[in-house]
């Protein structure tokens, strides 16, 4: 019988597990790559079959996302002034001339505002109440929590036509204010349940310490138990910020104007004479990036956070 | 520095109740020890004084001001904790200085005292480190340190020695009390270590189920124990409990067990006969071959300067700390007597020790 450990893998058992993530890694990212690519692909190529995966670059669908454009007659075309700008020449090039600026702009900004807003607001309602839930005498304690786990036993959208009508009632509707407190509580019990879990784990004796140096319970709980709980809370603000920043059901059922966010609006980016694939894929890739940059800043938090607890006494 | 009165006090947690009516004074300057095994009441009554957990009744008096219902941040107190609890995302430096920021100090004020700090415990090489990577002696370096800057009325400490290995904990203990010494604040120490409690105290309180059993100077608790309780809790081997009935009268100077009479302090108080116990320390028992109170050599424990012999009389098993040159023959049957002066009779009904000539004075309430 041959030496063997048992906790440092073989060679062989690398090379298997490196090839099954390298096809996973695939498989996920597949989509992700098709979009990004379709994004720089003109009109025609993005249309074509079999696919195109080697093209020519074109900035014409973000440049479309942007824009609106309007087609003229042949002779004015020919006496427009030449193009004064890169983008005033992809436009050109497409036989048209920019009538003014897109709506994507708005709609990008009210997915930042909604998503990060209710985000905040589902993070520092569900911190307070989780270090309330794990560290006070609250009576009906575990009725409560049980209570605010229960609103997620249900799909949200189960009840879009009650909300729908309440929002209608309270003028709500298409409102940036109705969308944070929708999504915020949607996301309320998610943030409590995580961090009464990672504020359970930190000793009390910290924040004892701390009364007794002379700080109230508040300072206390702001200076001592909230930089304990960074890596909780980064990893909670994750998944809320994910879950409102790609709702879409909602989305569409609540806003139509002024609180419209990106996702109902990508899809309704028609070209002329069928869907702009390339804007579309230009407008979806833009879209992915806040979340990726968010979730790749705090990745070290989000790996740490996951598997807090697990390794601890 | 201050003097500390603790009234019946009171603690209970929905139907269980931790602490059932203690009451003792804590003197000003004192190194005072709450000692009991684990469940007893001594870290709840900690926590009270300290202001971490309210009384359900009862009075604190720190300086003669009743502080019982005020929060911890207002009593002007140190707590050192078992697992030092030193604040993990800050340096050595700031965990000292925290509690002086609190107080909103000037900077150069807190930077002199934490040098002053730093000096006196041997810790100014590691001010900048992060106390993660700190040995266990450092954090409890680090941990004193941060108790001490403010100069406090008293300082809690809740077994600080606890998290320590068992060579260093000896180091540390005289190092706790060397501060102490020199600096004549009043400290209140909970430890379940008995040893720890008669070397480093000025006075124990010992508790059993919330109760206080009795409080005093290690000497009159160790010689002179009030309850079979505490008689059996200090002192290792514990105190051997000879069981018998019998009556005293007050004034008697002996007890009678089986047909033999056994010289006592004088007693003063008495009973009709009853369940008795008569204790005797394991160091006070003589082996000698014509007492007339018998008993058979069961085993003997080589300790270096001492032995200890187990032998089995008939009112029970009694253990002899005997020189070791002393040579002893398992099976045989010797005299055992016993120093009368330092005898303790129990009642074993109430379990509480008989007042003689020898304890007066020494319990308290």
């Amino acid at each position: 019988m041959s030496a063997y450990s048992i906790t440092e893998p073989t060679r062989r058992s690398k090379l298997v597990a490196g090839v099954l993530v390298a096809l996973y890694a695939f498989v996920t990212l597949l989509p992700l790559v098709w979009i990004i690519s379709t994004g720089f692909k003109s009109g025609p190529d993005s249309i074509s079959y079999p696919p195109k995966v080697v093209f020519e670059p074109s900035l014409e669908g973000y440049v479309n996302l942007f824009t609106t454009r309007t087609r003229v007659g042949a002779e004015e075309f020919e006496n427009l002034p030449t193009a004064e700008t890169w983008y005033d020449q992809i436009v050109r090039d497409q036989g048209m001339v920019i009538a003014g600026p897109s709506r994507f702009g708005e709609r990008f900004l009210n997915s930042v505002i909604i998503g990060f807003g209710s985000t905040f607001l589902s993070i520092f309602l569900g911190t307070l109440a989780a270090y309330a839930f794990s560290r006070f005498k609250v009576p009906l304690k575990d009725d409560l929590l049980f209570f605010i786990l229960s609103t997620r036993m249900m799909p949200p959208i189960a009840v879009a036509i009650p909300i729908f009508l309440m929002y209608r009632e309270l003028g709500l509707s298409d409102t940036h204010l109705g969308m944070i407190l929708l999504y915020t509580g949607v996301n309320i019990s998610l943030a409590v349940w995580l961090l009464k879990g990672f504020i359970d784990e930190i000793p009390r004796e910290y924040e004892e310490a701390a009364l007794i140096d002379g700080y109230t319970r508040f300072q206390a709980f702001r200076k001592v138990v909230l930089p304990q709980a960074a890596t909780g809370i980064a990893s909670t603000a994750i998944f809320c910020l994910i879950f409102a920043w790609n709702e879409y059901a909602f989305a569409v059922l609540l806003t139509s104007g002024t609180a419209q966010t990106a996702p109902p609006f990508i899809p309704t980016i028609i070209g002329v004479g069928g869907q702009d694939w390339p804007a579309v894929a230009a407008g979806a890739t833009i879209f992915l990036m806040p979340v990726m940059i968010f979730t790749i800043l705090l990745r070290k938090h989000l790996l740490r956070g996951i598997t807090f607890g697990a390794v601890r006494k | 520095m201050a003097e500390i009165v603790i009234r019946n006090l009171r603690k209970e947690f929905g139907s269980f109740t931790a602490v059932k009516g203690s009451s003792f004074t804590i003197g000003d300057g004192e190194f005072f020890m709450l000692l009991g095994p684990s469940g007893c009441g001594k870290t709840t009554t900690l926590r009270m004084i300290a202001g971490l957990e309210l009384p359900t009744s009862g009075e604190i008096l720190i300086d003669g001001e009743d502080v019982s219902q005020r929060p911890a941040s207002q009593r002007d107190i140190a707590m050192v904790f078992q697992m030092f609890a030193l604040y993990p995302h800050m340096n050595v430096r700031k965990n000292i200085a925290y509690p002086l920021v609190s107080q909103g100090m000037p900077r150069a004020e807190v930077a002199a005292k934490v040098a002053e700090v730093a000096r006196i415990l041997g810790i100014t090489d590691i001010l900048n480190k992060p106390v993660g990577g700190l040995s266990g002696g450092d954090r409890q370096r680090v941990a004193l340190g941060r108790a001490i800057v403010r100069s406090p009325k008293a300082f809690m400490m809740d077994e600080p020695l606890g998290a320590l290995d068992a060579e260093f904990r000896e180091h540390m203990a005289e190092e706790l009390r060397a501060l102490h010494d020199r600096m004549g604040a009043t400290t209140v120490y909970v430890t379940h270590d008995q040893l720890e409690a008669m070397q480093m105290g000025d006075k124990i309180v010992v508790m059993n189920h919330g109760v206080v059993e009795q409080f005093g100077r290690p000497q009159d608790i160790y010689d002179h124990p009030a309850t079979l309780f505490v008689a059996d809790f200090i002192g290792s081997p514990a105190m051997n409990f000879l069981r018998f009935q019998g009556g005293v009268k007050a004034g008697d100077r002996a007890v009678t067990l089986g047909d033999v009479r056994i010289d006592t302090p004088e007693l003063h108080g008495d009973t009709a006969p009853t369940d008795l116990v008569l204790g005797v320390r394991p160091e006070h028992v003589t082996l000698t071959d014509n007492a007339p109170y018998r008993g058979r050599i069961e085993a003997a424990e080589y300790l270096g300067t001492t032995q200890i012999i187990t032998l089995s009389t008939p009112h029970g098993t009694v253990k002899a700390r005997v020189p070791s040159g002393l040579v002893t023959r398992v099976g045989d049957t010797v005299g055992l007597s016993f120093r009368a002066q330092n005898l303790s009779l129990f009642d074993a009904g109430t379990g509480r020790a008989f007042r003689t000539a020898a304890n007066a004075g020494v319990f308290h309430g």
